[in-house]
Formats: structure tokens, sequence, C-alpha cells
């Protein structure tokens, strides 16, 4: 009904003076009609006002009381109605993402391998040259090997959730949860190394927030000279994101190349120690600041993200197959 | 308030929702995906009106601020998408909106939500973030928005459009 009053005047105008007679009978309608849409389109003030109000409330709620948010439950209760439809979805999807590998051409593949087998001899050079990155490695293997001598096991899970960056923040889903063993503060790596550390479980899903975030700090420790320093998160995704480094030893100058890993928390929790960050890439010392920066990138590729592993305590009851220290699946 | 309406404006919220968290975020730019529950909102203004549009925004705000991996302070989405209902339902009523004006509108909105959300992180000091890092993610978001714009508003204003009659007549 309202539809027709509204398209009336439009059409009259594009023929006027046809229908003399109904004219002033049509302009009548027609402002009816534009003083009840425009009061359809100005919401009322007391709505406007509660609304933001509500926001703002929300707002003050979750940042003023922090980890024991009144918020928190309602967050985890949302996660559990929302977690399975997001894990649903993602294995609806990802059979369709492995879609443009298949195009790849023989010539493509050739090239991939003849850079490997650079890449490969690089490496190879760079191992065998050297005695100081000799002695880099062995020690960084020995950090690794104690890492695996803790007793941990992994849960293995799969990344179903990126959260936007229009939010700011560098935090992704995985579908497993309390049921598969998980608590808030576990360590989340992948075969290239570190990932972040789960802030939040649901009985399917887990958050983790990543080591990218602006927000997230983890110790670190320089593989050559054992120094130990914070590794911060710039809140970059993607292929140019990166970390900073910065010593607590502020004469210590790390150098191009070194390995950077975990220095580990009490407990494993939120990190536990030795696992891989990322290697360094530049060096800046500023006036003003005492400390030096060193520039991390990082080795885990966060734009692709998807198997992930999750340390849990050796022994831990779970839903899935759970992959022990030694290498053997439980 | 027609439950028919309101169950179909929440069911795309959700669906919107899942396929930005899950689906998108394999195509995402720079960790960038398209806003597509900012682009709902966008369409209950223009169909509907700011008043139902700012309803529908805050609904789908804090399902934005609670759903799995987010993890900033709630409510920022929420007022951000609160504002987009404002604007998008303050564009024009008494003309079917053309195609310029939606994608403008669709513009508009996202430069403006993406922007009150990031204001409401300086305000609260969320995440530190330097100011020319959040100008890159609000052009980026405004690209993929008006990129999906023919694809996402004409299926969800028509939904909207189809079930607008049962209204009229109640």
């Amino acid at each position: 009904m309202a539809v027709d009053l509204f398209e009336r005047p439009t059409r009259q105008g594009s023929s006027p003076g046809q229908q003399p007679g109904r004219g002033s009978k049509q302009r009548e309608r027609r402002w009816r009609v534009t003083a009840r849409l425009e009061d359809r389109g100005r919401p009322s003030r007391s709505l406007v006002v509660a609304l933001v109000l509500a926001c703002l409330s929300l707002m003050t709620l979750d940042s003023a009381a922090g980890d024991s948010s009144p918020v928190e439950p309602v967050r985890r209760a949302v996660g559990e109605v929302l977690g399975p439809i997001e894990v649903g979805a993602a294995a609806v999807v990802r059979p369709f993402v492995a879609v443009p590998s298949w195009f790849r051409t023989h010539g493509d593949l050739r090239g991939e391998i003849g850079d490997l087998q650079a890449e490969n001899a690089r490496l190879r050079t760079e191992v065998n040259t050297a005695d100081y990155d000799r002695n880099r490695l062995r020690e960084y293997d020995g950090l690794t090997r104690a890492a695996e001598d803790l007793g941990y096991s992994l849960v293995p899970a799969r990344v179903v959730g990126l959260g936007p960056a229009q939010s700011f923040s560098s935090t992704v889903t995985i579908d497993a949860g309390s049921q598969s063993g998980l608590r808030p503060d576990m360590t989340v790596l992948n075969n290239d190394g570190l990932v972040g550390r789960v802030v939040r479980v649901t009985r399917t899903t887990a958050t983790v927030l990543l080591i990218v975030d602006a927000d997230s700090v983890v110790g670190g420790r320089v593989g050559s000279s054992m120094e130990l320093g914070s590794v911060e998160g710039r809140g970059q995704l993607g292929s140019t994101g990166r970390l900073d480094l910065e010593l607590i030893d502020s004469s210590e100058v790390p150098n191009r190349d070194d390995a950077v890993v975990t220095w580990g928390s009490e407990g494993g929790a939120p990190y536990v120690a030795g696992v891989p960050i990322g290697r360094v890439t530049a060096v800046y010392s500023s006036l003003r600041e005492t400390a030096q920066r060193a520039v991390v990138e990082p080795y885990v590729d966060f734009a692709a993200l998807d198997l992930v592993g999750v340390v849990v305590p050796s022994g831990t009851a779970s839903d899935r197959a759970v992959i022990e220290a030694d290498g053997s699946v439980r | 308030m027609n439950p028919g309406r309101t169950v179909a404006a929440v069911l795309a919220v959700v669906a919107a929702l899942v396929l930005q968290l899950t689906v998108f975020s394999h195509v995402s730019w720079a960790g960038v995906v398209p806003n597509l529950v900012l682009l709902v909102v966008v369409a209950t203004g223009l169909v509907r009106g700011a008043q139902p549009a700012m309803v529908l925004g805050f609904v789908a705000g804090v399902l934005l601020d609670l759903a799995p991996p987010a993890d900033h302070v709630a409510g920022r989405w929420a007022l951000a998408l609160v504002v987009v209902g404002y604007v998008a339902g303050r564009v024009r009523q008494d003309v079917r909106p053309t195609a310029g004006s939606v994608v403008a509108t669709v513009a508009a909105s996202s430069f403006v939500g993406t922007s009150v959300f990031a204001l409401t992180g300086i305000v609260l000091q969320d995440p530190a973030l330097g100011v020319g890092e959040v100008l890159q993610v609000v052009a980026i978001g405004v690209f993929w928005d008006v990129l999906l714009t023919p694809f996402v508003l004409p299926l969800v204003m028509g939904t909207f459009r189809r079930l607008e009659p049962a209204r009229a007549t109640a």
C-alpha cells in the first residue's frame, strides 16, 4: 500500500497534465506519504540515547573489570553457539580453498624445485662454512630438544575463523576446545614455530591470540647469545607482519639471522620454553631509547595458518588423537 | 515488531558473521575482510530507515564483539554499527535508492564504521596503534565493502523489500 502511494506521484510527474482533475488529490496524498516517510527515516531521540548508552555501558563493564569481566560468561555462551557453526562452515569451505593449487603447471613446480634446491645449497653453505653458525645451530637445537624433553604433548587443531583486521586485533578460532583438554594460557605452535596462546575456550572451540597482535608480549631468548628480551607484536598480519625484540641487556646487539626462541614461563603457561619464534632481520637503536630494538621476522606465515598444535601436559584426556613428546600418537 | 522480519534480519546477520569469519578469511587482503555484517545493517537502513537499522546495528555489533575470535572490549562494534545504522537510515527515503547512491552509502558507512571502531580503540587504548595503520585498514575495508556491494546489497535489500508489504498491511 505504502509503495503504491509513493510510486504514483513519480509516474504522474513524468506525464504532467494528463489528468488535471485528480492533480490536487494526488498532491495531497503525496504530502501525507512524504511526511510519513520522513517520520520513518528519523529515529526517536530516546532510542538513539538508549542505544548509545547501552554501547558505552557495555564498554565500561568490559574494560573496567578486565579478565573477571561480567561480559565474559556472555562471550563464552555466544562462543558455545557460534563456535560449532564456524567449525561447520570452515569444513565446508576447506576443499574449495585447495582448488587454486590444482591448477599449478609443470613449469611452476619445476621452478619451485629449482628455488628450493638453491635455498638448500645456500643453507648448507651457511652451516658448513662458519664455526660460529655451527655453534649457534647446536645451541638452538639443544633448546628445541629441551622443549621436547619437557614432556609436553600436542593436541592438533585447525584454524576455522580469522578475526578481521578491521577489529585491529589478531585472533583466530581453532576447532578444539575444553573437550579436547584445552584451557586458557596454553601455547599454540605449528611446524614452523610459535603461533600464539589460548585466551579463551568453549566446549568445542578456542580463541588464540597470535604473537603478531599488538597486545601480545612473549618472553624471548636469542639463540646464539642466550640473551633475554621481550618480543612484541605490531598488529600486522600477512607477509609484512613483524615482531619487535627488546633485549634486557641494552649493550647486547643481536646478529642478523639470529634465531629467537621462547624464554618460557613457570609451569609452561602461557608459553613453554624453546619454541622458535623468528629470526632477527634488522637492529635499530635510538638515542632516546635506552634499549636496542631488533626486528624479528616470524617463522610462521600467519596469513596462511591452518594446522596448529596446542601444547598440553602429557597424559591430558582428549576427545581426539594426542601427539606425545616422543612423536607417537595416542 | 513483525517476527518474520526480525528473524530474517537476525538470520542475515548471523550468516554474514559466519561467512566473514570463516570463508572470507581465505581471501583477506592484509588481514582485512569484507565487512558483510556492516553491509546487512546498511541494507536495513536503506530499505527500512534509521530506527530499525540502529537496533539491528546494535544487535549485530554485540554479536561481532562476542563471537569467538573477538578479543577486544565488547560494545565497540555495537557503537560503530549503531552509528552506521543512523548514517545509512538518513539517506533520502522518499526515492528508491539508485545504484550510485547505494555504493556511496556503503562507502560512507564503511568509512564511518571502521573509523568509529578505531577511535573507540584509541580512547580505550585497547591496542596501541598508529594512525597510518588505521587509515590503511579503513581504506582497504572501504574497497572490499564497495567491491562486495553489487553481490550482497541487492540480495539483502530485495529480501527485506519482499517482507515489507506484510508490515504495511499489518
